[in-house]
């Protein structure tokens, strides 16, 4: 056994790791506010935020103020809330299925969301703008649940189902329900919906306050509720009889989790399409600096998915301006690599 | 309940599943203070048996009852208090610390100041306080096996049902395990363990369950029931059973 496998493990603690976090974060956010076709300074970016939301200072020019109130505070503000929900949704799935390689993107529960929330656009009857902002993502909640319910019925750990049976139950229920989204995007009227790419890359492009408040409540409830989880989690990674030896309502938790994970999802993907590889890539890097333990994965994997996603996304919008690269184009780039890397670990340890 | 009292009692317990009877008519009753062996050859019936004391399974025919209730009808929390098991496999996919799975152990509990402590005492009695920041996906099987019996002893329940602990241990370890396991019932708590040394199972237990093709055939002291006749019957091996030079206690050797 090599010297480096046997040494203690080093962890940074929750108290040094989650503000370290958000700091970034919040320089992320007032950065990514700031950039883009139209520039703008930091200093520009909180004048107007400040004046505009907590009435202090002089404010802006009009453009200025625009700019930032309207185009890019909400998307910003959105994209750190679908990376929390996206990251958090990842670790948890990953605990739910005892695998590392567990994503919402990679085995389908996005893919669900984005047929719900589809579904919900083409055939519902035209509501007034409020109650579809509502539908939407209800619809994306219910494509996800449904997803995640028959992934979990026949890959569960409990059921024989290995890495590899994961993976391919993913893939199959993925490209299902990409179809059954293909269909519904050809057969609606250009202005009804996204485009195709929207739902397979994702996009912060459509985001309005609107949409940003009523994805607040679900993933702020959902990641606060796993939060609270955060030992029954743990206990969860043992297996199932084992969790259970230790006291763990196993068929309780392990609802609540798919329930959980899908109000997350579905609540990222109603509103910007699948942004792909975050549940995946976050809580890998948390765990080998915070360790596994739900209490620290959690909270560092919600504000790193943020900090993420609001870099990837200001990324897609100064690499090639005025025009914007699809956000899921990033995050698979980044993810992609990461992907085989656990994937060859895995087979290295499995067999 | 007091000791001596039994705390575990099994009814003409039977378990078929898919139409194949795995175990049928098991009674037997074990008590407070007392260490009891499962043995037995391959398909026998003894992990069967001790799935259903555990509640990972519920008896098809007859009745289980720990500490007075059945095992699959006690709510989880409350039955982790009453009882802890240690599988036979315990793999791991994250890398917790061997000290954070022990504390896994203390799950059922509410959180008090004496934790720390009963997992530092948990991680000396299983021999791992010297691997306590080692992360649990690297460890040997033995080493994880033993991290594992400290978060059983983490649990401080007073039923302790332990399923092949020995399997993946050297000579020392072995002994040292049931040594502990021995005080455990020394202390007052009934342990039910699933061993395929018989000598180990006579030198350490009170009484000794054989299970043969899915029936318990005997119970009772070592010496008794650990006989050369019996077990060429049960095994379809011919061993000779000589008294252990140091302690007495039988010695099952293959001719």
């Amino acid at each position: 056994m090599s010297r480096v496998r046997t040494e203690r493990l080093r962890r940074v603690p929750l108290a040094l790791a989650l503000p370290v976090a958000l700091a970034a974060l919040v320089v992320a956010v007032v950065l990514g506010i700031g950039l883009g076709p139209i520039e703008l300074g930091p200093r520009t970016v909180l004048a107007v935020a400040g004046h505009e939301i907590l009435g202090i200072g002089e404010g802006a020019p009009a453009l200025e103020t625009t700019v930032v109130m309207t185009l890019r505070m909400p998307r910003v503000l959105f994209g750190a809330l679908s990376g929390a929900a996206l990251a958090v949704s990842g670790a948890a799935l990953q605990s739910l299925f005892r695998n590392p390689l567990a994503d919402p993107g990679i085995i389908g529960v996005s893919a669900g969301a984005s047929t719900g929330a589809v579904g919900a656009i083409v055939l519902l009857p035209p509501l007034a703008t409020a109650l579809t902002a509502w539908a939407v993502p209800a619809a994306a909640f219910a494509g996800g649940l449904l997803a995640t319910g028959m992934i979990y019925l026949l890959a569960r750990p409990s059921a024989g189902g290995g890495t590899s049976r994961l993976l391919l139950v993913g893939i199959a229920i993925g490209a299902g329900f990409a179809a059954l989204t293909g269909f519904f995007t050809f057969a609606a009227d250009d202005d009804e919906l996204q485009s195709v790419v929207f739902w397979q890359m994702g996009s912060l492009g459509a985001i309005t306050w609107l949409k940003l408040a009523i994805a607040v409540v679900p993933v702020t409830a959902g990641v606060g509720l796993l939060i609270l989880l955060a030992r029954r989690l743990d206990l969860l990674t043992l297996g199932e009889r084992q969790a259970k030896h230790l006291g763990l309502d196993v068929e309780r938790t392990r609802r609540t989790m798919i329930v959980t994970t899908a109000l997350l999802t579905g609540a990222s993907v109603a509103f910007a399409g699948t942004i792909g590889f975050i549940g995946l890539v976050v809580p890998h890097i948390v765990r080998l600096v915070c360790g596994p333990a739900h209490r620290s994965l959690l909270p560092v994997s919600a504000a790193v998915g943020a900090l993420l996603i609001v870099v990837a996304d200001t990324l897609s919008r100064i690499v090639a301006p005025p025009a914007e690269v699809p956000i899921g184009l990033f995050t698979a780039l980044m993810g992609a690599p990461f992907f085989l890397m656990l994937v060859m670990r895995s087979r290295a340890v499995h067999g | 309940m007091s000791a001596g009292e039994p705390c575990v009692r099994v009814e003409s317990v039977g378990f078929t599943i898919d139409g194949a009877q795995l175990l049928r008519g098991v009674s037997f009753t074990a008590s407070r203070g007392e260490l009891v062996a499962l043995v037995g050859p391959n398909g026998a019936g003894k992990s069967t048996m001790l799935s259903l004391l555990a509640g990972d399974l519920a008896p098809t025919d007859g009745s289980i009852s720990l500490a007075g209730t059945a095992p699959h009808r006690w709510a989880p929390r409350e039955l982790a208090r009453e009882r802890s098991v240690m599988t036979q496999s315990h793999s791991q996919t994250f890398s917790f610390t061997v000290r954070e799975l022990v504390e896994m152990g203390r799950a059922p509990h509410e959180a008090s100041e004496e934790d720390p402590a009963i997992i530092d005492a948990a991680l000396v009695d299983a021999e791992v306080e010297h691997l306590e920041g080692r992360d649990v996906t690297t460890l040997s099987g033995g080493e994880l096996a033993r991290t594992v019996f400290a978060r059983t002893l983490a649990q401080q329940a007073g039923i302790v049902l332990l399923d092949e602990p020995t399997a993946p241990l050297d000579l020392r370890h072995q002994e040292s395990l049931l040594r502990r396991a021995r005080t455990l019932a020394d202390e007052g708590r009934c342990v039910l363990v699933v061993l395929h040394d018989l000598s180990l199972a006579a030198r350490w237990c009170d009484r000794v369950a054989v299970f043969s093709a899915g029936e318990l055939t005997a119970l009772g002291a070592p010496d008794e029931v650990l006989t050369a006749a019996r077990i060429e019957e049960v095994y379809g091996q011919e061993v000779v059973v000589i008294p252990h030079p140091a302690t007495g206690r039988p010695l099952v050797v293959p001719v």
